[in-house]
């Protein structure tokens, strides 16, 4: 075979244009499309909106003007970014616990011999495909005081709050509906990883007489570590990214209780047209991003038993 | 089907299953019905599960206040145009990344992978300055362009290329000394078997297209130029507050076929993602 590709090539040598040239030209122009899409609108916004977040800007008063660290002291003086970064933290590790064990546990569920799985599969992740916005506003509905979910809850005698004008059920609420729009992702992706894992080892395991918890701790969840690890940096990655759930439902509120860093960076910037430090908070976004995947990768040569 | 479960544990598993189902399949039916409602019954108390009389007034009206149907004709051309273009940027990025040698290969390729990192949110001010100055801004060109070609395609182009790399090489191998030459392999050989892929990334293209939320209301202005999403939010009343039936009944037509065709093509859907996920 090699003999074959050596000879072939030399038939094939005209000047310059060998065909190992050859074939770096078309790989430079397959994926040039691709770099010069990265370089415009990616990387040279990267560069631009640290550039920005040095300068005090404002749109409306027509203000651009360098002021350096201003912007970052302002960030630390902020009296709302110590909520915001709090309502934050809790909103996405919230996000993830919750999509996660749901999604361990439907997948779990799902694994099992049974008639109709394919059914419910298909039921679970339909919200999935369900429009974003559509979904939130059926949510929108039913939350409302006299919405459907209290209707419900006042069949069985219970007094329903009302839940997106309270603090704590908003958090709650948006934690919740955006959980039950994603699940299904991660329980498709659990699902294939338990199917991956060879049935041998539990059988091996039946016979050596292990307990199921402990064939679960000790194979099923070994097996699927690394699908675990990247669901769940996918996960609260994406939910630092929530937005239009929070626009519809909360607008943030009440107060600045589902306030998150998105879109509060969408308020200073688009709606107080304050771009200088709606770049700043977008630097701090991009740093806990970086900072969470960072992480990723340290936990993933310490925790992850297996990998292929 | 053999089971490993007694009778008991069946049934508490179907139990759990029918239980936790409700949150899930609900609200789509609740949206449904409650957008065929009499406006006077929507809050209703004991709600009802199917509605006791119809109106579809909701559905013209829906019509009258937007450009409705303009609005849905533009998220559906963005969408395909996105959908397309990401297929075509992202399995030649990911042709090239997995299979030709060419220098700089390696570091090229962590440069496009800095996109993957990058939120989009991120580089949402500078991306408005650059479509200012382009004169883009209330148009569909930053909805179309930054999608194709942006950080969005960059996940496109890792699956094409996990997908790429798996596949053996023999069969391009003997095409080459056959003299056929790379684009040729590409287009004839490579890119007809990795129809499963090409598939999950016109499905999850398709999604993020057709639910992109921020960036509409970020770049657009003008309600005929509106997508769905955004268009979905405008139905308000006077005093701002929602107009509960019609936006349910446009988010009706907005998610049901969509839900349809998933409910039709539902393997290829679930083992697609399956398929991307497990490479990943």
């Amino acid at each position: 075979m090699a003999l074959a590709l050596d000879t072939s090539q030399a038939r094939r040598k005209r000047g310059f244009w060998t065909m190992a040239r050859r074939d770096a030209a078309t790989g430079y122009l397959f994926i040039t499309p691709q770099l010069i899409g990265i370089i415009i609108f990616v990387l040279i916004p990267l560069g631009l909106v640290f550039w920005y977040s040095l300068h005090e800007w404002n749109v409306l008063a027509g203000s651009f003007r360098f002021t350096g660290a201003a912007n970052y002291e302002k960030l630390l003086s902020d009296p709302a970014l110590g909520e915001v970064m709090t309502v934050t933290a809790v909103f996405s590790a919230g996000l993830a616990l919750l999509n996660m064990s749901l999604a361990l546990g439907l997948a779990l569920l799902l694994n099992q011999k049974l008639a109709f799985m394919t059914v419910f599969r298909t039921l679970f992740f339909s919200p999935v495909v369900v429009s974003l916005v559509a979904w939130t506003i059926v949510w929108s509905f039913l939350l409302q005081s006299n919405g459907g979910i209290n209707g419900l809850l006042q069949m069985i005698g219970v007094e329903g709050p009302n839940w997106l004008r309270n603090p704590t059920t908003a958090m709650i609420s948006v934690i919740v509906v955006q959980a039950l729009k994603n699940v299904g992702l991660n329980m498709i992706l659990f699902l294939a990883a338990l199917q991956g894992v060879p049935r041998e080892l539990f059988e091996a395991a039946r016979v050596d007489g292990v307990p199921r918890f402990k064939q679960f701790y000790r194979i099923t969840l070994p097996m699927i570590s690394p699908t675990i690890l990247l669901a769940s940096i996918v996960t609260i990655v994406g939910a630092l990214q929530v937005f239009a759930q929070i626009m519809i439902l909360t607008q943030g509120g009440p107060g600045f209780s589902t306030t998150v860093l998105v879109y509060y960076l969408y308020q200073q910037a688009f709606q107080f047209y304050l771009f200088g430090y709606g770049s700043t908070l977008s630097i701090v976004l991009l740093v806990i991003v970086g900072a969470l995947t960072f992480i990723q990768w340290q936990l993933r040569r310490k925790f992850v038993f297996y990998e292929n | 089907m053999k089971t490993e479960l007694s009778p008991r544990a069946q049934a508490l598993a179907y139990l759990t299953l029918c239980v936790l189902l409700i949150p899930f399949v609900f609200p789509t039916w609740w949206m449904v019905t409650s957008s065929v409602k009499p406006v006077s019954q929507i809050f209703a108390f004991p709600p009802d599960i199917w509605p006791r009389a119809f109106d579809f007034s909701s559905y013209s009206d829906v019509f009258k206040i937007q450009p409705f149907a303009l609005q849905y004709w533009n998220s559906a051309y963005i969408a395909g145009i996105v959908t397309v273009g990401t297929m075509i940027v992202a399995s030649m990025a990911g042709y090239a990344f997995a299979r030709i040698k060419f220098p700089f290969a390696n570091a090229i390729f962590m440069v496009v992978l800095v996109g993957l990192l990058i939120p989009s949110e991120v580089t949402l001010v500078p991306l408005f300055q650059l479509f200012l100055k382009w004169g883009m801004i209330n148009t569909h060109w930053p909805l179309i362009l930054v999608p194709i070609f942006g950080a969005p395609a960059v996940f496109a182009t890792f699956i094409m290329r996990q997908f790429f790399i798996s596949l053996p090489v023999e069969l391009e191998e003997a095409a080459r000394v056959d003299g056929l030459g790379r684009f040729k392999i590409f287009w004839t050989i490579a890119l007809p078997l990795a129809r499963p892929a090409l598939a999950a990334v016109a499905i999850f293209t398709f999604l993020g297209s057709w639910n992109l939320y921020l960036e509409p209301i970020v770049f657009i202005s003008s309600a005929d130029k509106f997508t769905l999403p955004q268009a979905l939010t405008q139905f308000t009343d006077a005093y701002g507050g929602p107009m509960w039936n019609i936006q349910l009944a446009a988010a009706t037509m907005t998610a049901v076929p969509v839900l349809v065709v998933f409910i039709v093509a539902q393997k290829q859907f679930v083992e697609g993602l399956a398929h991307t996920g497990l490479k990943g």
